[in-house]
């Protein structure tokens, strides 16, 4: 699918803005996960803004998205206001009682395709909506968007041998793999070892990207798209917490609220509020 | 004259493919044992062998029913309800997405596979659930009926299956109602709410203890949740002692589920529960296991004789 200049422009602009406007939400609900909501940002970005066909949220012929590491639920959020499906200000609700915005994705939420947030589950559950739309006769493509940390769940290896005997080339999963968890980095809590050869093992097409470069991933998903028999995985390398730089790499930004002094540094490296 | 509730279950889901092609079939390695295998043979296309990964199995079924389609679930009734609970709970009742959970084995009826593979946690934890309905049947025909009402209920159900033969309890063309209990003998001592193999045991109690000169009520629940609060609350009154008997633990099952309703309605029928009493249990032939664990109708009719004696 065509990324011209100008609208790779665009899409980073609106990552900067998404970027600023998650952590505001986070900020304001003085709870909520900064770190895997920012390193996610252009993979959701990417697909929800130029490369998803969701003509409406309850359209039967839409493209779906498992956000399997439901706890990035306000990047997912901003995404489906930016498409029009939540109002516009409902980001300020974030995590509130009576909000759409659940802390984490619930199926009420418009734009919403699966529930999430317990680990391990989100792939085999994409894979059935893989197999159901191919049943139908339905062009859609299924995204399952895992974190790393998510991997150390044996049910994503259960999927990961299932999806490729049905044959589904209309799955493509994304690990944001920005190599830290809660209590730490993936080598110290549970070493990932050679991903790309895990996947693989499991009859995986495999493409390694940057996962903040737009035009890379956007190669990447038109690798998905061409290969035909297998399901792709793309290992998105990113950065824990992208964009603030104290917060970067930081297993201890992966569910903290954000202070005031340390909102205001993050907006100010983020070029100030919109 | 019985028939194994597995085998009316499989056949009855094989005739559903045929009436309806949004009904799609998972197993977990099990489909000769469970007899999703019956269904498979028919429609090998939607079909899907999970292998032993249940967790994976129900996921893919809350997949598949976000699309559209009409996912039944099979397994053993321990691993469905264990291995398949977070899968169950957070994406199947929370998204209260159409997917039915039918598990083969219930109680004790895997027998000779030993508490392992005997599954009597299972109701504590579906009907917990938001969302959630759950039925267990009592014969052939009323597991015809759990098997077609699950398939034209719009939301999730689990059926509580079995690997044993059941006798026939209800005519052919008999009329059941989701949410429905049905009296199957009247009686003014003493009721005993029971449900599945339990129902035919607590039918063999009435009959020793109607030689005794008692004359005992027997409710076949059939419906665990939403359960037949008004029938319960009634029956309980009419005779003022009660037996709940089912081949669960006494916590968290049928009983409990009437023992809430009661205490609700503040009737205050002295009230026994024929069980496992929170014991693991063995290995062994079924029957033998049944009068073990106190399941069977003497064991049935004792609890009604306690439970009059504290009117």
């Amino acid at each position: 699918m065509e990324l011209t200049i100008q609208r790779q422009n665009e899409l980073e602009a609106l990552c900067l803005r998404f970027r600023k406007e998650v952590l505001t939400a986070i900020h304001k609900a003085q709870s909520g996960h900064p770190g895997g909501s920012l390193s996610v940002c252009e993979i959701l970005t990417l697909l929800y803004q130029h490369r998803m066909n969701i003509p409406a949220p309850d359209d039967p012929d839409r493209d779906r998205l498992v956000l399997c590491k439901g706890h990035a639920a306000p990047m997912q959020y901003r995404n489906l206001i930016e498409k029009g499906f939540l109002p516009a200000d409902c980001m300020d609700t974030l995590r509130q009682l009576g909000s759409p915005l659940q802390g984490h994705p619930a199926m009420h939420t418009p734009g919403v395709d699966m529930p999430s947030g317990p680990l391990g589950i989100g792939l085999a559950a994409a894979q059935g909506m893989a197999i159901g739309l191919k049943l139908n006769g339905s062009a859609a493509r299924v995204y399952a968007v895992l974190g790393d940390g998510e991997l150390d769940e044996g049910a994503v290896w259960e999927a990961a041998a299932s999806a490729p005997k049905f044959r589904l080339d209309n799955l493509c999963a994304i690990v944001d793999y920005n190599k830290v968890q809660l209590d730490g980095t993936t080598d110290e809590i549970m070493p990932l070892r050679d991903l790309e050869a895990k996947w693989q093992a499991f009859g995986w097409h495999v493409v390694r990207v940057d996962g903040h470069d737009l035009r890379a991933l956007n190669k990447a998903f038109d690798a998905a798209e061409a290969t035909k028999d297998v399901p792709t995985v793309i290992i998105a390398d990113t950065v824990k917490g992208k964009g603030v730089s104290f917060m970067e790499g930081q297993a201890g930004w992966h569910g903290k609220a954000i202070d005031a002094d340390s909102y205001n540094k993050a907006m100010a490296e983020l070029g100030g509020a919109n | 004259m019985g028939k194994a509730i597995r085998d009316i279950y499989g056949e009855t889901l094989a005739e559903l493919g045929a009436e309806n092609s949004d009904i799609v079939v998972l197993d977990a390695d099990l489909s000769g044992s469970t007899k999703s295998k019956v269904f498979g043979q028919k429609f090998p296309d939607r079909f899907f062998n999970m292998g032993i990964a249940e967790s994976d199995m129900v996921s893919c079924a809350a997949g598949l029913a976000s699309v559209g389609k009409i996912p039944f679930v099979n397994t053993f009734t321990v691993f469905l309800t264990t291995l398949g609970l977070i899968a169950t709970r957070a994406q199947v009742c929370y998204g209260n997405l159409n997917v039915k959970l039918a598990g083969a084995y219930c109680g004790m009826s895997d027998a000779l596979d030993g508490a392992t593979h005997h599954a009597t946690e299972d109701i504590a934890a579906m009907r917990a659930l938001p969302n959630m309905q759950v039925i267990v049947p009592s014969d052939p025909a009323s597991a015809r009926w759990a098997t077609r009402y699950a398939a034209a209920h719009e939301g999730p159900v689990y059926l509580r299956l079995s690997r044993s033969e059941y006798p026939e309890l209800y005519p052919g063309d008999t009329e059941f109602s989701p949410g429905k209990a049905k009296i199957v003998r009247e009686g003014t001592d003493c009721t005993v709410f029971a449900i599945g193999i339990l129902v035919h045991k607590a039918l063999e109690a009435a009959e020793l203890l109607a030689a005794e000169g008692i004359s005992v009520q027997v409710v076949d629940l059939l419906s665990v949740k939403p359960i037949d609060a008004g029938l319960v609350a009634a029956c309980a009154a009419k005779t003022g002692a009660v037996v709940c008997a089912e081949e669960h633990q006494i916590y968290g099952g049928a009983g409990s589920a009437v023992a809430e309703v009661l205490a609700h309605a503040g009737v205050g029928a002295p009230t026994e529960f024929v069980g496992i009493q929170d014991v693991f249990t063995e290995t062994g032939k079924y029957d033998s296991l049944l009068a073990a664990y106190g399941l069977d109708a003497e064991a049935v009719a004792a609890a009604a004789k306690r439970a009059m004696e504290r009117k």
